[in-house]
């Protein structure tokens, strides 16, 4: 059975502006084992997606109106609070991306780790402080033993972020969204940390939503792809078939805007205009004032994510042109 | 840590010189005569006067006095009062309890309260509860305290005979509510509008939300995760806040009759007792001052950022 499945979600939130239609009809799935990576824009929609599914959104003022989330495939959104917060942090963790302001100040990292052990598990102060000392073994922290009393303020960012990925390891749990876990890092320890979080994931043969912008990382260690673009998925794909030939002008313009060795010297691309105001999404395709291929169904109708091969959807009206080209 | 208490202890030492001297020239400086008040409506004869001061070393230069004073003080003479008779030291320490116990009564009242109708809105900013609380810290604020004493007293004693008006022993904690809560209303509305702020400001917190992610069940979030953070600043406030609710006592015991320490500083003023009114100065100052050493003390438990070295 399919590990995680979000199925046509739909996330409001009320704001002083009006509505703010965050996202607008999101499916994807995930399977023991795979690593999703999300990709898109700022304000596309990404992270709210990621706390639906988490449980975590600020309700009010977010609001689902519409959508099913399957894990294992029972709906999350009809359990009680009680169910779901058995399922956050011991069967769906999540990491994010600022380590230093996740992990509260006041508590040693040890106290945080083994408060999942107590918690959940109901494990006695001592059992849960070893259980955290291996944790942190787990992970690659230097000196556990000696530092499981230590504060996160003590700990360098790379440290952090690996006790944040303890944290959600904690327990095991199936599933684990990483929302962009190596943007705050220094570029020497993005790689580091990303292949610790790899190598954990293919160890316990954990489902990964990886939220990212890095379109390096996600080659190396994404299994399929989801680009997303005003609150709506735009372009699906197994990762070596979407860089190879992308079927979405969004996609495609993502992918030429990245600086690559044998283009060297050449002007890079870049996608022209603003992300939409998420209050006023554009009629249509919301792409379409940016889109350098748009023509006038693109300005009143909405493309649907079309199947445009084994695995593979484009919501775009003239796929075909786009990954014939 | 040893290090930085032995310092701040240290410090005390020119605070205390500083203080006891600053009062001692301010009742030297005050007009009227401690000795010309004993004879009252009589017309004093100005040499016996000036025996009796010249016994009382009050004819001295006020260096000189208040070295005296000093030296007395460092062998545990808090001096004598000259209407009474009775040792300054004794007059203090049985007045001195009442005040603490008036101050203490006053300052759980503040805490536990505050903090509780804090939290309350804060968890519920902008609901009908922390509106409503708002408008009622507000008015704490603004109505000064001795009006709101006189109007407790006039409600819950004359009219609703809930207690009685004036306090006859300061021994019944039961008695001592009504000043206890007049006397905490002020700091009470601070402590409130403080936690309320700062949990409403955690609450939005990066790690409330790992909290939550974590799946911990909300009474932990909010008892362990958010009170914790939210109460760095308010001990830092209520730090400050003992001095002056002993000040405040002062005006609290006047309403309501308690024979505390507000009650002598009046009388020895009226009479002019230089010693009594410098020694429980002093004694407020040394108050005020460990206590705000404590305090910082705890801000360094719950906040492991800081560190004092
Ligand atoms: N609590 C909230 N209240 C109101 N609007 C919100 C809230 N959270 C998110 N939004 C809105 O939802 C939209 C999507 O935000 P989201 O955080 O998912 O973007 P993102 O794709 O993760 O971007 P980024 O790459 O910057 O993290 C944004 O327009 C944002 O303003
Ligand atoms: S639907 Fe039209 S506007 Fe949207 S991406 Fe395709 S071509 Fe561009
Ligand atoms: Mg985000």
């Amino acid at each position: 059975m399919t590990l995680l499945e979000v199925r046509d979600l739909h996330v409001d939130f009320h704001t002083r502006d009006g509505i703010v239609k965050a996202v607008n009809g999101v499916n994807y799935q995930v399977e023991a084992g795979e690593t999703l990576a999300v990709l898109g824009e700022s304000g596309s929609g990404k992270s709210v997606t990621a706390q639906a599914v988490m449980g975590i959104l600020d309700m009010p003022p977010g609001r689902i109106p519409k959508g099913e989330i399957l894990f294992h495939g029972e709906d999350m959104l009809t359990m009680s609070k009680e169910e779901r917060r058995k399922i956050r942090g011991a069967r769906i963790a999540m990491i994010f991306q600022d380590a230093l302001s996740s992990l509260n100040p006041v508590l040693s990292v040890g106290y945080q780790l083994a408060e999942m052990f107590r918690v959940h598990q109901g494990a006695s102060r001592k059992e849960a402080k070893a259980k955290a000392v291996e944790l942190m073994d787990r992970v690659k922290i230097p000196a556990a033993k000696a530092r499981v009393s230590d504060y996160p303020h003590q700990f360098s960012g790379g440290m952090r972020q690996r006790i944040m990925i303890a944290m959600a390891l904690a327990l095991e749990p199936d599933l684990i969204i990483a929302d962009e876990p190596t943007t705050a890092l220094d570029v020497t320890v993005q790689a580091q940390v990303m292949e610790l979080l790899a190598d954990l994931q293919r160890e316990f043969n954990m489902g990964l939503i990886l939220i990212t912008h890095d379109l390096g990382v996600v080659a190396d260690v994404a299994d399929k792809i989801a680009v997303m673009y005003a609150g709506r998925i735009v372009e699906t794909a197994p990762v070596k078939e979407l860089y190879k030939a992308p079927a979405h002008p969004y996609t495609k313009g993502l992918l030429e805007s990245i600086p690559r060795l044998d283009q060297k010297g050449k002007e890079l691309y870049a996608i022209q205009g603003l992300p939409p105001n998420m209050a006023k999404v554009p009629d249509g395709c919301a792409f379409h004032p940016r889109c350098p291929v748009a023509r006038d169904v693109c300005r009143s109708e909405l493309p649907p994510l079309a199947e445009v091969g084994e695995g593979r959807g484009s919501a775009c009206h003239f796929w075909k042109e786009t990954l014939g080209e | 840590m040893g290090r930085y208490v032995a310092r701040r202890l240290l410090q005390m030492i020119p605070v205390f010189i500083g203080s006891t001297l600053l009062i001692f020239c301010m009742m030297f400086a005050l007009p009227g005569d401690p000795v010309a008040a004993l004879f009252g409506e009589k017309k004093p004869d100005p040499a016996q006067i000036a025996a009796i001061k010249h016994q009382l070393g009050l004819d001295l230069p006020l260096w000189h006095q208040y070295w005296n004073y000093l030296t007395g003080l460092f062998q545990g003479d808090f001096g004598t009062q000259i209407a009474t008779q009775r040792p300054v030291a004794e007059v203090i320490s049985q007045a001195f309890p009442v005040t603490v116990r008036l101050t203490l009564f006053a300052f759980v009242f503040t805490v536990l309260a505050g903090v509780l109708l804090g939290l309350v809105s804060g968890l519920f900013a902008d609901k009908v509860f922390d509106r409503v609380v708002l408008i009622f810290t507000l008015l704490l604020i603004s109505v000064p305290s001795f009006v709101l004493g006189y109007l407790f007293q006039y409600l819950f004693a004359f009219q609703l005979g809930w207690v009685t008006p004036t306090v006859q022993d300061s021994q019944d904690l039961g008695q001592l509510l009504l000043p206890a809560i007049v006397l905490a209303a002020l700091s009470l509305a601070y402590v409130t509008r403080l936690t309320r702020t700062s949990v409403a400001e955690n609450l939005r917190a990066d790690y409330i939300r790992t909290a939550i992610a974590k799946g911990l069940p909300r009474r932990r979030v909010v008892g362990v995760h958010l009170l914790r953070n939210s109460l760095i600043p308010v001990v830092t406030f209520l730090g400050t806040d003992i001095g002056s609710l002993m000040a405040g006592a002062v005006v609290t015991e006047g309403i309501f009759n308690v024979h505390g320490i507000g009650n002598t500083i009046f009388e020895a003023l009226n009479r002019r007792e230089g010693s009594t009114v410098v020694g429980i100065a002093t004694l407020i100052v040394i108050v005020y001052l460990v206590a705000s050493l404590l305090v910082d003390l705890l801000y360094a438990v719950l906040d492991p950022r800081i560190r004092y070295d």
